[in-house]
C-alpha cells in the first residue's frame, strides 16, 4: 500500500504543476494589460503603475509564473482588489461555507442515492425502480439552478417553512438549528442530480452481485436476506460505488457554484462569481485554486480508498 | 494476400434489404416511443429557431413597460411578459436559437479537438501520447463548471468566450474516449495488414480507424448536446454568457430571478424549455446507444 501511495503522489506533481500554470495564465487569458482590465479605464497612470509593480506584470511571463509559484507555494495568494485583503485569509473563510455545502450534499445523495439503489435492485421493474429510472433521467436533464429557484419559490415562499436564502439568520439566529433550515433547501438542490445518479449505478452494480454464485449459496445456508444483501452483496458491489461518489463528490464542488448563487451561500463559489465581475483576478485565482487542489486531494483519497478495498489494484 | 470477393446485390435482393431495414427501424421506432416524441419534440424546437425571424412574432427586444410582468395568455403576449414588458414567446423562441446553437456549436468543438487529440493520443506512443494525456488530466483536474468560469474570467464575459470556454473544458472526455478504442484498434490484425501492405498512417487511420470511430462518438455527441446547454445555460445565469438585452434561456432565468414572487412564470418558463429539451436530448442519445452500441443489445 506503501509503494502504492508513494506512486500516486509522484503522478501527482505533474498534475499540480499543470493546475498551477492554468491558473495563473487566467491572468493572462485577456487580450490588453491585465492591470487595466482590473482597475477599468476611470484609473489613474499611477494607480496602474502601483497594481503592475505590485503583480510584478512588467517582468517576463516565465519569471512572472515562477515568483507567483513561490509566493503560493508559500501560502501568500496576494492581495484582493476590491475588498482590499489577504486572499487566502478571505477565500479559506468562505471555504468552509463550501465545504459545509458540499459535504451535506455528498452525505444526502450518497445515503440517498445507496438507499434507493439497492432497494430498486432487491425488487426489479417495481414502480419504486421505474420511479427511479424516470427521476434520474429528470436528474440528468434538469438545471440545477432552476430546480434551486423552483424549490426556494415553493418551500420558502408560499409554503414559508424554510428561509429562502444566507447561511444564518441575520438576527437571533446563529445555532446548529438555524444552520440545518438554511442549509436543507441548498443541500437538497445540490444533492439532487447526484442522487440519482448514485441510485442508479448502485442499481445495477447490486444486480450484478446479487446473481453471482456465492450470493446464491449464502441463501442456499439461510442467511437471512437482509444480510444476503448488505453483507454479502453491498460489500462487493462498492467498489464501482466509491469511485461514482469520488466523481460526484468533485462534480459537487463545482455545482457548488451555481447552487451558492441561487441561495445567496456566503461560499467560494459566490465569492468567486464576485470577483469575476469586479474583475479582481487575484481574488479569482485563489479561489480556483483552493477548489482545484480540494478535487485534486478528493480524486486521490478515492484512488486510496478504492485500492484499499480492492487489493488488486495496488499490484498493478 | 487475400482476395476480396465483390458481390452486387440483385434488385430483389435490394428490395428484401430495405423492407428488412425499414421493418427493423419500425420496431425500434415501436419500443423507443418516448425517443420518437422526444426527437420530434427536438425537430419542432430547432424548425421553430431556424424560423424564427419569419414567424409571426413580435420584436424578442421591444421594451413596453406599461405592460411589464403580464401572466400567460394575456391579449398580444401569449406567455406574457417579462421584466420589460418584452414578449416571452419571442424571447423563448430567439433565446432557442442562442441556447441551441450555443449547446451544439459547444459540442461539436470539444468533440473536434477531443477526437483529433485522442487518435493522436491512442495511434502513437511516445511524446505525444504524453503530452495529450497529461492535458487531458490537467484539465480533469478542475471541477469541469469551476475550471469553463476560470476560462471566462480570463477571456472576459460574452457568449463567444464562454462557448470557448465551455469547448475547452469538455473536449478531455471525447479524447479519452477515443484513445481508448484508438489503443484496442492499433492492435488488430486488419491494421497490421493494411501496414503490412504498406499503408501510410493517414490511410490507415482515415480508412480503418475512423469508421469505427463513429458510432461511440456520435453516441457520447448526442448525449453532451444536453450537458453543453445547461453548461451554457449556468454560466449565463451566473452573468458570466450571454449579455443583455440578448435572450438565452439561461440569462432570462438570471434576470427573472428577481421578480419570481409575482411573477413566477418569467422564471418557470425558460427553465422548463432548458429541461424539455436537455430531456428529449437525452432520451433521444440514450435511444442512439442502444441503437449503435452492440454491448447494450444483450441488456
Amino acid at each position: 500500500m506503501r509503494r502504492y501511495l508513494v506512486r500516486r503522489l509522484l503522478l501527482l506533481v505533474p498534475v499540480l504543476l499543470g493546475v498551477s500554470v492554468i491558473i495563473f495564465m487566467v491572468l493572462h487569458l485577456a487580450p490588453g494589460d491585465p492591470a487595466e482590465i482590473m482597475l477599468g479605464s476611470q484609473a489613474t497612470q499611477a494607480d496602474l503603475a502601483r497594481l503592475r509593480a505590485e503583480l510584478g506584470l512588467t517582468e517576463p511571463l516565465s519569471v512572472q509564473y515562477v515568483r507567483w509559484l513561490g509566493l503560493v507555494a508559500r501560502g501568500d495568494l496576494g492581495r484582493s482588489i476590491w475588498m482590499k485583503r489577504p486572499v487566502l485569509a478571505e477565500v479559506l473563510g468562505r471555504f468552509k461555507a463550501t465545504l459545509v455545502l458540499t459535504g451535506s450534499a455528498l452525505l444526502l445523495s450518497t445515503v440517498g442515492g445507496l438507499a434507493l439503489g439497492i432497494a430498486s435492485a432487491t425488487r426489479p421493474n417495481s414502480l419504486l425502480d421505474r420511479l427511479s429510472a424516470v427521476a434520474s433521467l429528470f436528474g440528468a436533464s434538469m438545471p440545477v439552478f432552476w430546480l434551486g429557484i423552483v424549490l426556494m419559490v415553493i418551500f420558502a415562499l408560499w409554503l414559508g417553512w424554510l428561509p429562502a436564502s444566507g447561511m444564518f439568520s441575520p438576527y437571533g439566529g446563529g445555532d446548529l438549528r438555524d444552520l440545518l433550515l438554511h442549509l436543507a433547501l441548498p443541500a437538497v438542490t445540490l444533492a439532487a442530480a447526484s442522487v440519482t445518479i448514485i441510485a442508479r449505478l448502485t442499481r445495477s452494480t447490486m444486480l450484478e452481485t446479487l446473481g453471482q454464485d456465492y450470493i446464491r449459496t449464502a441463501r442456499a445456508k439461510g442467511v437471512v436476506e437482509r444480510a444476503v444483501v448488505l453483507r454479502h452483496g453491498l460489500k462487493n458491489a462498492l467498489i464501482p460505488i466509491v469511485t461514482v461518489v469520488g466523481v460526484q463528490a468533485g462534480y459537487l464542488l463545482g455545482g457548488a457554484v451555481l447552487t451558492e448563487t441561487v441561495f445567496a451561500w456566503p461560499g467560494v463559489g459566490t465569492l468567486m462569481v464576485q470577483g469575476i465581475l469586479a474583475r479582481d483576478f487575484p481574488l479569482v485565482q485563489g479561489c480556483v485554486l483552493v477548489v482545484a487542489l480540494s478535487f485534486v486531494l478528493i480524486n486521490l483519497g478515492v484512488d486510496l480508498l478504492y485500492a484499499w478495498l480492492d487489493p488488486r489494484i495496488r499490484y498493478e | 494476400m487475400s482476395v476480396r470477393v465483390a458481390t452486387v446485390p440483385s434488385a430483389v435482393e435490394r428490395g428484401t434489404n430495405a423492407t428488412r431495414r425499414s421493418r427493423a427501424l419500425a420496431r425500434i421506432a415501436r419500443r423507443n416511443r418516448l425517443a420518437v416524441l422526444a426527437a420530434l419534440t427536438l425537430l419542432a424546437a430547432v424548425l421553430l429557431a431556424l424560423l424564427a425571424p419569419w414567424l409571426p412574432l413580435l420584436d424578442p427586444d421591444t421594451v413596453d413597460t406599461p405592460n411589464r410582468l403580464r401572466p400567460p395568455l394575456t391579449a398580444g403576449h401569449r406567455l406574457g411578459t417579462d421584466e420589460f414588458g418584452r414578449d416571452l414567446l419571442a424571447r423563448l423562441v430567439w433565446g432557442a436559437r442562442v441556447s441551441l446553437l450555443a449547446g451544439v456549436g459547444t459540442a461539436a468543438a470539444a468533440m473536434l479537438i477531443g477526437v483529433a487529440l485522442g487518435i493522436l493520443g491512442g495511434f502513437y506512443t511516445g511524446w505525444v501520447e504524453t503530452v495529450v494525456m497529461r492535458l487531458t488530466d490537467i484539465l480533469m483536474a478542475f471541477p469541469y463548471i469551476l475550471l469553463a468560469i476560470a476560462i471566462v474570467a480570463g477571456l472576459g464575459p460574452g457568449l463567444r468566450n464562454a462557448m470557448i470556454a465551455i469547448a475547452i473544458v469538455g473536449f478531455p472526455i471525447y479524447t479519452r474516449l477515443v484513445r481508448g478504442v484508438v489503443l484496442s484498434l492499433r492492435e488488430r490484425e486488419f491494421v497490421e495488414a493494411a501496414r503490412a501492405l504498406g499503408a501510410t498512417d493517414p490511410l490507415i487511420l482515415g480508412r480503418h480507424i475512423l469508421p469505427h470511430l463513429l458510432s461511440p462518438v456520435i453516441v457520447a455527441f448526442s448525449l453532451d448536446v444536453g450537458a453543453k446547454i445547461l453548461a451554457t445555460a449556468g454560466l449565463s445565469f451566473l452573468g458570466l454568457g450571454t449579455q443583455p438585452p440578448t435572450a438565452d434561456w439561461g440569462s432570462m432565468l438570471a434576470t427573472g430571478r428577481q421578480f419570481v414572487i409575482l411573477s413566477p412564470h418569467v422564471v418557470l418558463l425558460p427553465g422548463l424549455a432548458i429541461f424539455a429539451i436537455v430531456l428529449a436530448l437525452n432520451l433521444v442519445g440514450d435511444a442512439l446507444r442502444d441503437l449503435l452500441d452492440p454491448r447494450t443489445h444483450a441488456r
